[in-house]
């Protein structure tokens, strides 16, 4: 299938890695994306502290790019923060005149305009469903048999827009983590909030925040991911939150196409595993030692 | 999907909105579930719950000396759970854009930061994060501040992830026009 692909800033140069592999397993399993022509920013949280028209006019501008470019397609969009966005807009513009009137006035300014329409798809929703768990299983090259991963989807890719999965018990992840040979493990944090909008700002907060997500991971080889703010959150404090509670808290946080391009045997360079920032030895050991084994009997 | 979103893009800008904010929390019955759902209640001064009902009440000036909503994160577990539908998180935002544009700053660096960001959006269309968080550092004028970013900064550079351009004050930016334009609509309303 094709898609329209918009990246996101975090996507351009701190996810990277996210980027890469996304990019890379999307091929790998047949479908094109074909990014947003001089795209921009949708605004992040910052826009709607500023000015509500703003915080439309900013995804919607992507949005009436892919539309002027005349093909048709859904909008493929890996951060959640960003995909957020890009659907409120989607959504406000279609169902509210009044909306569509005024973001259309300011996108003339550029020649631009958006009239609605463009689904706009969370990767994990196309992974989940557009995919699906059988052309994973389909395609392994590389069980990540023994590794038990604890699937966190944040909070945007749920709230408000519950367009794939349970909102407080989302589940879209097992199927394709089971399908990798790798076993889900069962926690209750995976649709909290690790607070990463706040993490310039309150960083007291969202310490607090990520540690419980830490702790609650303990058992779990690594944390999937599948948005960019979550990613560094979870990442980038590890030591100071085991110092703050007293004890290693310390896991492996991966991007959800990187666990599943590493099991449909991406190389190296559609992984960048050597860009993430909190890969434990321990998790790097049990992949070393998966790769010893034979791939999959019988396949 | 939940329908208790905020229903439009419109609303005023600068004085009517807190009315209007007023307006779409009369149905608050104050059961608290907001509060419950919170993740961030723990460091609020007041909680959600508490805040809606100084909103019916008119108490503004408690409100925004608070800093109670700008310690939302945009979980929508509260949007999601309310039983009357409301659209709270939308809300909180919108009570950032009250302080934001009459300047009640309980705490500067929320509003310095957002500014910084949005600022450099409007440059360069994409953000650039280096040069957004020097002229945040430069804004907010606490040297404490840009030495909490060392540590990261520095895992960042070494794995080649920060877009290091900076360049020089002014100039016209990617998005003036459409910066412009919303300035011109809001003003105009």
């Amino acid at each position: 299938m094709k898609y329209f692909y918009y990246p996101g800033c975090s996507l351009e140069h701190s996810a990277k890695e996210y980027d890469v592999s996304a990019r890379a397993l999307m091929r790998l399993l047949g479908h094109e994306l074909i990014e947003v022509d001089d795209w921009t920013c949708c605004g992040a949280s910052a826009a709607d502290t500023t000015s509500r028209l703003l915080s439309i006019v900013l995804p919607a501008r992507n949005l009436a790019l892919a539309q002027k470019s005349g093909v048709r397609a859904d909008m493929l969009v890996p951060c959640s923060s960003c995909y957020l966005n890009l659907r409120r807009a989607d959504d406000l513009i279609s169902r509210d005149g009044l909306t569509a009137d005024l973001t259309n006035r300011v996108l003339k300014e550029e020649g631009l305009s958006y009239a609605g329409g463009i689904r706009v798809r969370h990767l994990l929703d196309v992974l989940a469903n557009d995919i699906g768990a059988e052309a994973i299983a389909a395609g392994l090259k590389q069980s990540l048999s023994g590794l038990s991963v604890a699937p966190y989807y944040g909070c945007q890719a749920l709230r408000p827009f519950s367009d794939f999965d349970d909102p407080e018990q989302p589940h879209s992840m097992d199927a394709l983590i089971g399908a990798a040979g790798a076993s889900v493990f069962d926690w209750s944090m995976a649709a909290k909030c690790c607070g990463a909008g706040l993490m310039t700002t309150k960083k007291e907060l969202c310490l607090e925040l990520v540690a419980d997500i830490l702790g609650a991971a303990k058992g779990a080889d690594c944390i999937a991911t599948v948005c960019p703010m979550c990613q560094m959150n979870l990442e980038i404090s590890q030591k100071k939150i085991s110092r703050m509670r007293g004890k290693a808290l310390e896991i492996a946080i991966v991007y959800l196409p990187q666990l599943l391009g590493y099991s449909l045997g991406l190389p190296r360079d559609g992984l960048r595993l050597d860009l993430n920032l909190a890969l434990t030895g321990s998790f790097k050991d049990l992949l070393a030692d998966m790769s010893k084994q034979v791939a999959v009997p019988g396949r | 999907m939940a329908q208790n979103q905020a229903s439009t893009g419109l609303e005023t800008p600068g004085r009517g909105l807190f009315a209007e904010i007023s307006k779409n929390l009369r149905a608050c019955m104050q059961c608290g579930t907001c509060t419950g759902s919170c993740g961030s209640a723990s460091k609020m001064d007041y909680t959600p719950r508490q805040v809606w009902r100084m909103v019916q009440a008119g108490m503004k000036e408690e409100i925004f000396k608070s800093r109670t909503f700008w310690l939302c994160s945009s979980c929508y577990y509260c949007t999601l759970r309310c039983p009357r539908g409301l659209p709270l998180t939308d809300t909180m935002a919108a009570l950032k854009r009250v302080a934001t544009a009459e300047g009640y700053f309980s705490d500067r660096k929320s509003p310095v930061f957002y500014k910084a960001f949005l600022d450099n959006v409007r440059k360069y269309g994409r953000v650039r994060e280096t040069e957004m968080m020097t002229r945040y550092f430069l804004a907010v004028k606490n040297p404490a501040v840009p030495l909490s970013f060392v540590p990261l900064g520095l895992k960042l550079m070494a794995k080649g992830k920060m877009d290091v351009r900076i360049s020089g004050f002014g100039g016209s930016g990617k998005l003036d026009r459409l910066y412009r334009k919303v300035m011109e609509l809001e003003a105009a309303k």
